[in-house]
């Protein structure tokens, strides 16, 4: 049956498989090295897995440490010399202002919790459309997705505001026959309508997200079991309800789970657009403006560490809500 | 059942209104800004979508007028500082990432939940004190300055998605042309680096656009034209004199950082699509 130089293939390779082989003798030692051998495996595995694991560590372990501590002092960037420990003074005068904390707070949460839904509806009906469309036009239509991801989100922020912007835009030319909107609404002015447009380009540039992580999640699902349901008699609306979905629950999950994370650390549109104006101050632009912009450190350091926790919290409900272990069981939620 | 055999008229109709749905919602605002560019300084308040004459001063003026300076040195720190952090972190991700699909060792959750925790940080937060410890050791407003940051955005991504494709890797493979007389050396270049390349090469792209797309570190750890990427820079972006408005500069420079990204996808969307549902969904 087997050929001769396939024979000797094969014994050579049993030989080095067998421990008692003379080939895994001479390379692998016998059993008593074992240990030794996983000693130098775990310090080769070390070796090169380490530099980007302290390299992370560095950059944000480190720094975060930094904040949590200057957090407690009372330190202004203007007068280095002046700086004492308050402990948790900071914190109680961020907590006890509700004219700009809690209402940067209300409003990270609205831009999260809004965009987020909405990225949901849409990012599933652009992924069921990606999921059915004909294969013909299935590129073309994932590369014009994908567009707006890739498109830089200052970029998107800019094209958002120039098309609202009372001077260059043709929001109120075009759309003047909409109830409320008069050539003369100054779309930046309200809180209104200036977080309507800032969610309007959070909304267009993460939603290719979410639709790729749900396709993936919609490729998950079984055929048959979606056949089945069909044969069965299943309407369209059960078929979603009691097989697709629920087949899709890890895709979901992570999506929602990743976008809540980052929306809620919305800072580049709200920058661009209105700096804050009209109300629309939210939690990571007060950070950078108490920092950055007005060199108050401890404060600063106070609203920075507030915002770590508040993301911390996003990932221990999520986590919990959804009964998934994040770290773990990769494969068993995996999608190919 | 549209995707076997053909359509009726009906579906075609369908279809098309879909996808034509679907093209202007993605590609409407990037027409718009496209437009803006081409507007001249009168025309920037028409209130129409269109200019009316058609105009290349905005690119003219900030590739080799006035504004030359500006923008082009933030297009090199751009470039510069984003193509050397995504080389080292994509090296960097590599041998992480290998280490963790082939190698037995203790702590290689440790790893993967470092990763994990360090892309939920709030670049906000981690910014303030990098921000005075740049101050004190001079990496502020340097190249250094960024790509240390810029690590710490790709890394963790860039881990993720090359483990995961790592563990798809038939690494018996590797094994098998040792023992057809090839050395450990061969067997691995042979066999093994042509089936991981075109995952190191997806997350070396994904890795790309995360760097290019950053703004927090760009506009706190800069504060001249030494180091200011180019998001950064148009934030910042004042106009030639004061009286005129930057619209139109910006919307050029908008247009011309966005074309490496949109060649980008265009070349290489089904990687993309693969390397981040991969990466993210098995995350």
């Amino acid at each position: 049956m087997t050929t001769a130089p396939e024979t000797s293939r094969r014994q050579r390779r049993e030989a080095a498989a067998s421990s008692n082989g003379k080939a895994a003798d001479r390379k692998n030692g016998a059993g008593a090295k074992r240990t030794n051998r996983a000693k130098s495996e775990a310090r080769l595995g070390w070796l090169i897995a380490g530099p980007a694991f302290f390299i992370m560590l560095a950059v944000t372990a480190y720094p975060i440490a930094q904040a949590i501590y200057d957090s407690m002092f009372s330190f202004r960037l203007t007068s280095p010399d002046d700086r004492s420990f308050v402990f948790l003074q900071n914190y109680m005068t961020i907590l006890s202002d509700t004219e700009v904390f809690w209402s940067a707070l209300g409003v990270t949460v609205l831009v999260t919790v809004v965009t987020v839904a909405v990225e949901l509806v849409l990012g599933f009906a652009l992924a069921l459309v990606m999921h059915k469309a004909l294969k013909r036009i299935r590129g073309p239509l994932r590369t014009a997705i994908l567009v707006p991801y890739g498109i830089i989100t200052v970029v998107s922020a800019f094209a958002w505001y120039y098309m609202f912007d009372i001077n260059s835009g043709f929001v109120n030319n075009w759309f003047g026959w909409v109830p409320g909107i008069d050539s003369d609404l100054d779309w930046f002015a309200n809180f209104g309508t200036a977080i309507t447009v800032i969610m309007a380009s959070e909304i267009w540039k993460t939603t290719p997200f979410i639709a790729l992580l749900l396709l993936a999640g919609l490729a998950q699902v079984p055929d048959e079991l979606v056949e089945a349901a069909k044969v069965d008699g299943a309407s369209w609306r059960q078929q979603m309800t009691r097989v697709i979905l629920p087949n899709m629950k890890a895709a979901i999950m992570v999506a929602v789970l990743f976008r809540a994370l980052d929306a809620f650390r919305i800072f580049d549109n709200v920058f661009i657009m209105t700096n804050g104006a009209a109300n629309t101050e939210v939690l990571s632009l007060l950070a950078y403006r108490t920092s950055i912009g007005r060199l108050e450190i401890g404060l600063g350091s106070a609203v920075s560490v507030i915002l770590f926790v508040c993301v911390l919290l996003i990932c221990f409900i999520a986590i919990k809500f959804f009964k998934v272990d994040l770290a773990s069981g990769t494969d068993a939620k995996g999608g190919k | 059942m549209a995707a076997n055999g053909k359509l009726t008229g009906k579906q075609r109709l369908g279809w098309t209104v879909l996808t034509v749905v679907v093209l202007v919602y993605a590609l409407f605002p990037v027409a718009a800004i496209l437009a803006t560019s081409f507007k001249t300084q009168a025309d920037l308040g028409n209130a129409s979508f269109l200019p009316t004459n058609w105009t290349w001063d905005n690119y003219r003026m900030i590739l080799v007028g006035d504004a030359q300076e500006l923008f082009l040195t933030a297009f090199r720190n751009s470039i510069g500082i984003t193509l050397i952090a995504t080389f080292i972190a994509v090296v960097l991700a590599t041998l992480c990432a290998y280490s963790i699909a082939r190698l037995n060792f203790p702590g290689k959750r440790i790893i993967l939940g470092t990763a994990l925790a360090v892309s939920i940080f709030p670049v906000i937060s981690v910014v303030t004190p990098l921000f005075n410890l740049w101050r004190n050791i001079g990496l502020y407003d340097t190249w250094l300055g960024l790509i240390i940051p810029y690590l710490s955005l790709t890394l963790p991504i860039s881990i993720w998605t090359l483990a995961a494709f790592f563990r798809q890797i038939p690494w018996d493979l590797e094994q098998a042309a040792q023992v057809d007389g090839a050395t450990q050396w061969q067997a691995f270049r042979r066999a093994i680096v042509p089936l991981a390349m075109p995952g190191v090469f997806t997350t070396a792209i994904i890795a790309f656009f995360i760097a290019w797309n950053d703004f927090v570190y760009g506009i706190s750890l800069t504060s001249t034209e030494a180091a200011r990427p180019v998001p950064a820079a148009l934030a910042f972006f004042t106009g030639a004199s004061q009286f005129e408005e930057p619209t139109g500069a910006i919307s050029a420079a908008a247009i011309i950082v966005t074309i490496p990204v949109v060649v980008l996808v265009l070349l290489f969307q089904r990687q993309i699509v693969s390397g981040l549902t991969q990466g993210a969904v098995k995350g």
